[in-house]
């Protein structure tokens, strides 16, 4: 809720009894897609069809989560014959605008004691479920899933990131209120994508006993200039020089603990990969993962014409056929 | 600002059947049928008290996920589960194979 909706109090409906703050309009018809007097059933086909496209699960939509948030939200309320009674009594507004709920409606469909401050519409209706289960049930308190964007340095070191999340919290009276949390989390070495970190106990408030929900932070690792990722595996591309791949050679290869000299064999070959044991990502308890050079034989653009003198020697005296299998293969 | 610790969802971290319901917020017969659909595996399926990596956490709230949202039937789900499994295996090859490529990305 915006911080300047507490100044829309109106004096004569404090009076009634309660605080009727605005909140912001919802058009969960127009986010399901289907018209205000559609079937049960409707609603649902609509709500499957939604479900597929956008459940995070499945989907493949760039902002699939947060579509889906909405649809899940909407359909919540839209399939509960009393909730969507209530929903409908609330008017028509434009989704976003700031309303009031109409005189008498928290008494009609609430026990007309809460109070609208605070209150995204969502939370409002899922309270509603909350009580008709009875205000006494032990909840759980709901998980999160948050992705931390983390460079690969960042993984390797290991780091702190600031969360900031709106979770609904519950008052004495078992009504959720958004409230505002904002802490660090630490993500220990061992980081690589697709890892996840359980924070016990960082999710929703449960309700009435019920355990706190977690918090689960999901890694996702921004690629690099020099290192390709697989799992706690790092992959670099080494180019060299044909006579240094022909006669071997020790360079400096750059890892993410700093440069490393490494020995490349005489003969080396394009393709092949050159092993660094232990150079690659910390794994979450103990050792590491490797650090893979792929060589790639690379080929000067401009050469000089003593150079180029060089080369014709080479190749007047060599007998190196690169192209040998193709007359063998051939022949059979 | 305090700073909050949390655990890696890692095979060296390991959950009981009733921690893993709990967490994952599936009944013990739904994980059951995950189970025997072989969408979740335990550490020891012949074990008489069934440990769980906790990377099968991730696995397990997925499952829970997809039967609130999707209503579907156990059968269904195990279904579902095992192939986004696949799906995940084979997009966890494609990224070491990309990661193996000269020049890939």
């Amino acid at each position: 809720m915006e911080a300047g909706a507490a100044a829309a109090i109106d004096p004569d409906q404090t009076a009634g009894g309660y605080n009727a703050a605005t909140m912001k309009y919802k058009d969960y018809y127009a986010v399901m897609g289907v018209d205000r007097a559609a079937s049960p059933e409707e609603i649902k086909a609509a709500y499957r069809k939604l479900a597929r496209k956008y459940h995070p699960d499945v989907s493949k939509e760039p902002d699939a989560e947060e579509k889906f948030k909405e649809v899940a939200e909407a359909y919540e309320t839209l399939k509960d014959p009393q909730k969507r009674a209530a929903y409908d009594q609330l008017g028509r507004h434009r989704p976003g605008q700031d309303f009031r709920p109409p005189p008498g409606w928290e008494k009609q469909f609430g026990d007309g004691t809460f109070s609208f401050e605070d209150l995204d519409l969502g939370d409002l209706f899922s309270a509603f479920g909350g009580r008709a289960h009875g205000a006494s049930a032990r909840m759980p308190g709901q998980d999160y899933e948050v992705t931390a964007h983390i460079s690969l340095e960042e993984a390797y070191r290991g780091t702190e990131v600031t969360l900031d999340l709106a979770v609904p919290d519950y008052d004495e009276r078992g009504f959720p209120h958004r409230v505002q949390r904002s802490f660090k989390a630490r993500i220990p070495r061992g980081a690589t994508e697709g890892q996840r970190l359980r924070l016990a106990g960082k999710g929703g408030k449960g309700l009435n006993g019920g355990r706190d929900g977690d918090l689960y932070l999901n890694i996702a690792l921004r690629p690099h200039p020099l290192f390709r990722v697989s799992g706690h595996d790092l992959f670099l591309d080494l180019p060299l020089a044909p006579w240094e791949a022909v006669l071997g050679t020790t360079v400096e290869v750059p890892t993410l603990g700093g440069s490393v000299q490494l020995k490349v064999p005489s003969g080396t070959r394009a393709g092949q990969q050159l092993r660094l044991a232990g150079r690659g990502l910390p794994k979450p308890h103990s050792g590491e993962g490797d650090l893979f050079a792929i060589v790639q034989i690379t080929v000067p653009s401009a050469t000089g014409e003593r150079e180029r003198a060089l080369y014709r020697e080479l190749a007047g005296i060599s007998t190196f056929n690169p192209r040998g299998h193709f007359g063998e293969e051939a022949v059979k | 600002m305090s700073i909050e610790q949390g655990r890696w969802l890692h095979e060296r971290y390991e959950l009981s059947l009733s921690e893993l319901c709990e967490l994952s917020g599936l009944s013990e017969p739904e994980l059951r049928v995950l189970v025997d659909f072989g969408a979740i595996a335990p550490n020891d399926p012949d074990a008489g008290q069934w440990i769980f990596s906790a990377e099968r956490l991730v696995v397990a709230r997925k499952a829970s996920r997809l039967r609130r949202d999707f209503d579907l039937d156990p059968q269904g789900l195990a279904l579902a589960v095992a192939l986004l499994e696949r799906v995940r295996d084979l997009e966890e090859q494609l990224r070491d194979l990309r990661a193996r490529i000269p020049g890939g990305s």
